[in-house]
């Protein structure tokens, strides 16, 4: 059944920078087609940071693989798009993916040397991504990586340049690839976990930053995340993946102060941060993930839902309004009327 | 209550260089401390948790403890014997009883044997061959709550919770005293690491077990420590109750640590980071107080004078010249 | 930037046997294969002329009948008979059981060998692996033709001889890449958790890093084979081989060579079932390289 309702309120959606529809992506293996993803609506807002939550196996980097188009051979497009711009990504031409990646996009990867070259030094390489920019000199793009790399907190910045990848810390590193992700000016920035490989006093030191850069270069971040405190701390807007669908999404405010969907409302009890007294029995969500070749019928939630009825088994249920901008795919979830 | 492992003055250090290299390269001290004068007692049937960045040496100590590390000085008596000094079938009774459960849950595991295998090598590595190691199997499987037709499968062939509930019918399978658990939730999701962490609980009310947790996640020590201690640079900056330390920091760094952790509440955003910057190389280790280079209080003695322990309130010792809590109230 | 590899959906889709197929499977997914294909062909028929080559050579193959020398191909000698009248089809045959003995002993030998010192070496103290590195450096920086003439002049030339050189110069190679592997997979948290149950070292050594390095080992190991039979035949055409009269492929082809105005077949009778040998032990090592470890070959 295809969500009919577009998700985010339709005045965001006219200017958003990502504008994923009804995306359905199948990943073929030998045991039949694992659906990864099926019929999610995300949209990135300009200006706005969006947070994606999920555990493992919701669909997160198969999520953020479609929207650069970096997805693995054995992956099928099964229906919908990824407006980029407007411009559908999935079907774009090589030229138009070529200036999408790294230019009009730009990644910060969970661990940053996969996005630094350990050869070469920083300033080589924050040059090196300038190729585009053919109007500058190199003692004026060598400035403009120094000036980034002052804004985003790394001391003597001139000198540094000439340092190797290796001879920073972990928490200098993400920081550089944050500065070189910036660099050209991307449209979208896509933080896959930016900070689980780093210390929490790191943590929220990197955090912080997101948040200065993001009121200063009013930019666009699409946040990957499993830790509610962070999504908390950053996001504007979350989505809340399971088993490959959005199951919520609003304002972070209405999603983790009202949660609508028993999953999320599961994940919020869970978070050990959030439990006011101390116990030895945490809370927990019984069950396993479904097993996406074999999906189940219904909900997908229904097998660990705690208010399970009979129709979540037998009706999978559509996307439903609860108030302007946040919605939740529940049988219960209460809609409400659009006019 | 008994103590069961009791801690004194323990240093742990690593060789950066070799003899000759570091005479060549006019090295005077060719020594990192990874761990520096750690003493702490931890009672029978109790959880104790040990919290630190990375680079605390909060690792280093687990393994020390279990002599998988060399230490340089101090002593540790477990169960009133000193297992270093030990040697051979004393030694080997010591490893019985205290087993470690390692950070990563699949990678901790021999990639081509059997969860069957694999829960059962304590048996055969110390010769127990009066056992029969199918019913051990089964016995271990269903009290880690593991279907029994589990025995069959191979690492790679289970997820995170299912490979961390293995590693725990490992640790548990000679019946220790002792499980050393360095980070027991890491890369687990949410709602796994309550099962695992209430699997360990009932496992401690059922078998009296003592846990020592090594964690950097403050939010799962405030709810199964009892006690708690802070590491940085190598040495215990705080020590206490859990509760106590949650409810009243009283040092700077403990303080940052507790204000870093986020909240899952939107309207809770911190508006400023209180720690800055990041734990120095352990290879330029401050004079004075290690903290004081990123301390928001500190002052011109601490760049001096090291803090020794104190104890401030009754069972909560830190290391500070000027700590949060008032000694005199 | 890469596709994570880790997608947790991907991966966890993959079937529980990615790591090694087993059993039938492999011989199916080598017959998939066209070049695995005839591979395996060439080397069943090598290994089955091998086994049963008594049964199978029509003549004795040491027998000589000075009336019949240099016959031409025909009905009763396929293959011609060579300067001594004996039939060249029966040395080939015979020829191609020396051949395999060679290259199973010796590679069997090379790889027991290079298991153990590069376990011992990876495993081992800095100063034992230092000391056995220098080994397997100056044996590796020796020309096997040089062993081979200095240790067959001073003990003179057989069959065992033969092996041992060649296993001593392809055992380090082998010791090298297990030491390697040995190095990367002992400080694995594995290896620690074994270390914290009091396991010792023999048994961390054989039971838990041993079979994560075998697989990798036996593809390099397969691969060489066709390396060994050449390196066979090449002592024998030296005269460094096995000791006449076994008619060794090296030495049928030696002599060819000296006739070779009178009757061209001798040199393609010894020089054909080499040629196809190794090229059937390649394309088959190939093949089980591809289907066991899939990365070698976008590397190669």
């Amino acid at each position: 059944m295809a969500a009919v309702h577009p998700v985010i309120a339709p005045e965001a959606r006219a200017d958003a920078v990502l504008d994923v529809r009804d995306l359905s992506i199948d990943f073929a293996t030998p045991r039949g087609p694992v659906h990864a993803l099926r019929e999610v609506n995300l949209t990135v807002p300009r200006g706005s940071v969006v947070g994606v939550v999920g555990e493992s196996g919701s669909g997160k980097t198969t999520l953020i693989s479609a929207a650069m188009r970096l997805l693995p051979d054995n992956a099928e497009l099964r229906g919908g798009a990824v407006l980029f711009e407007g411009e559908d990504v999935l079907r774009m031409s090589p030229q138009a993916l070529r200036n999408l990646r790294g230019q009009r996009i730009s990644m910060v990867f969970q661990d940053p040397m996969t996005a630094l070259n350990p050869v070469l030094s920083i300033g080589q390489q924050m040059v090196d991504i300038q190729y585009r920019d053919r109007g500058l000199g190199r003692a004026a793009k060598k400035r403009k990586a120094a000036e980034l790399l002052r804004r985003v907190g790394i001391p003597d910045p001139m000198q540094r340049l000439g340092n190797y990848p290796h001879e920073f810390s972990g928490g200098m590193r993400q920081r550089i690839a944050i500065a070189m992700a910036l660099l050209g000016n991307p449209e979208l920035l896509i933080a896959d976990e930016p900070t689980t490989a780093l210390d929490v006093t790191m943590e929220a030191q990197i955090i912080h930053l997101l948040r200065e850069l993001q009121q200063d270069y009013q930019s666009s971040i699409l946040f990957i995340s499993h830790n509610l405190g962070l999504i908390a701390e950053l996001c504007d807007y979350v989505v809340i993946l399971y088993a490959g669908t959005v199951v919520e999404q609003g304002t972070v405010r209405d999603v983790f102060h009202r949660p609508q969907h028993p999953y999320t409302e599961a994940l919020l009890v869970c978070d050990p941060a959030l439990l006011q007294d101390v116990t030895r029995e945490l809370p927990t969500i019984p069950g396993d993930v479904p097993d996406l070749v074999n999906l189940p019928r219904g909900c997908i939630f229904a097998e660990r839902c705690p208010r399970v009825f009979e129709r979540c088994r037998a009706e999978d249920p559509a996307t439903r309004w609860v108030s302007a901008g946040h919605a939740a795919r529940c049988h219960l979830a209460s809609p409400l009327e659009r006019s | 209550m008994t103590v069961l492992l009791d801690v004194k003055d323990l240093r742990v250090r690593f060789r950066t260089l070799g003899a000759i290299r570091a005479k060549l390269a006019g090295v005077a001290d060719p020594f990192l401390d990874a761990v520096l004068d750690v003493s702490f007692q931890l009672r029978a049937g109790t959880t104790f948790g040990l919290v630190g960045e990375s680079g605390s040496g909060k690792s280093t100590l687990g393994r020390a403890i279990l002599g998988l590390t060399p230490i340089e000085s101090g002593t540790i008596r477990f169960d009133g014997m000193a297992p270093m000094g030990l040697s051979g079938s004393a030694l080997s009774a010591y490893r019985r009883n205290a087993a470690m459960m390692f950070q990563d849950p699949v990678a901790s595991l021999s990639p081509r044997l059997t969860v069957k295998a694999l829960i059962t090598e304590p048996f055969v590595i110390h010769g127990l061959k009066d056992r029969d190691l199918d019913a051990e199997a089964r016995r271990l499987l269903d009290m880690v709550g593991l279907p029994a037709n589990f025995a069959g499968r191979y690492p790679h062939q289970l997820s995170g919770g299912q490979a961390r509930r293995v590693g725990v019918a490992r640790a548990l399978a000679l019946e220790p005293k002792l499980i050393i658990a360095d980070e027991p939730t890491a890369g687990l999701d949410v709602s796994v690491q309550g099962e695992i962490l209430n699997l360990m609980a009932r496992l401690q009310r059922e078998l009296g077990l003592t846990y020592l947790i090594i964690t950097h996640n403050l939010a799962v020590v405030r709810h199964i420590c009892d006690e708690m201690a802070i590491m940085y640079m190598g040495r215990f900056v705080e020590c206490g109750p859990t509760a106590e330390i949650f409810a009243n920091p009283g040092h700077p760094y403990t303080h940052g640590l507790l204000a870093a952790q986020p909240h899952p509440d939107p309207d809770r955003r911190r508006q400023d980071v209180e720690l800055k910057g990041e734990v120095p190389s352990l290879a330029r280790r401050p004079s004075g107080c290690e903290f004081h280079t990123r301390c928001p209080r500190a002052k011109e003695r601490c760049s001096t004078e090291r803090p020794e322990p104190r104890e401030i309130v009754p069972g909560q010792t830190l290391r500070c010249h000027y700590p949060l809590l008032d000694p005199a109230a | 930037m890469s596709v994570p590899a880790s997608d947790p959906i991907a991966s966890a889709a993959l079937p529980a046997g990615t790591a090694a197929p087993r059993g039938a499977g492999v011989f199916r997914q080598i017959a998939r294969d066209p070049m695995g294909l005839l591979g395996l062909t060439l080397a069943t028929l090598l290994v089955v002329t091998g086994l049963f080559a008594d049964w199978l050579a029509p003549y004795d193959p040491i027998g000589i009948d000075v009336r019949n020398r240099f016959a031409d191909p025909s009905w009763a000698h396929p293959l011609g008979t060579d300067n001594l009248g004996r039939d060249l089809l029966s040395r080939v045959i015979a020829g191609s059981q020396i051949a395999l003995i060679v290259a199973f002993c010796t590679t069997f030998l090379a790889m027991i060998g290079g298991l153990v010192l590069g376990l011992i070496a990876g495993y081992g103290p800095r100063w034992l692996d230092n000391t056995l590195l220098l080994l397997f450096d100056s044996i590796y920086s020796f020309p096997y033709i040089m062993l081979a003439l200095a240790v067959i002049t001073l003990f003179g030339s057989s069959f065992f001889i033969v092996i041992l050189v060649i296993a001593v110069t392809t055992l380090p190679a082998y010791a090298r890449l297990v030491r390697t592997s040995t190095l990367g997979i002992k400080n694995s948290e594995f290896v620690l958790a074994e270390r914290s149950l009091g396991a010792r070292a023999p048994r961390i050594l054989f039971r838990h890093i041993m079979p994560n390095i075998l697989g990798p080992l036996l593809i390099i190991v397969s691969m060489d084979i066709p390396v060994v039979i050449t390196v066979e035949a090449g002592l024998s055409f030296l005269g460094l081989g096995v000791p006449p009269p076994a008619p060794s492929w090296g030495r049928i082809l030696n002599e060819g060579y000296s006739f070779i105005r009178q009757s061209y077949w001798i040199v393609i009778a010894g020089g054909l079932p080499l040629i196809l040998a190794t090229l059937g032990f390649t394309f088959l090592g190939e093949s089980l390289r591809d289907i066991f470890d899939p990365k070698l070959r976008k590397r190669g």
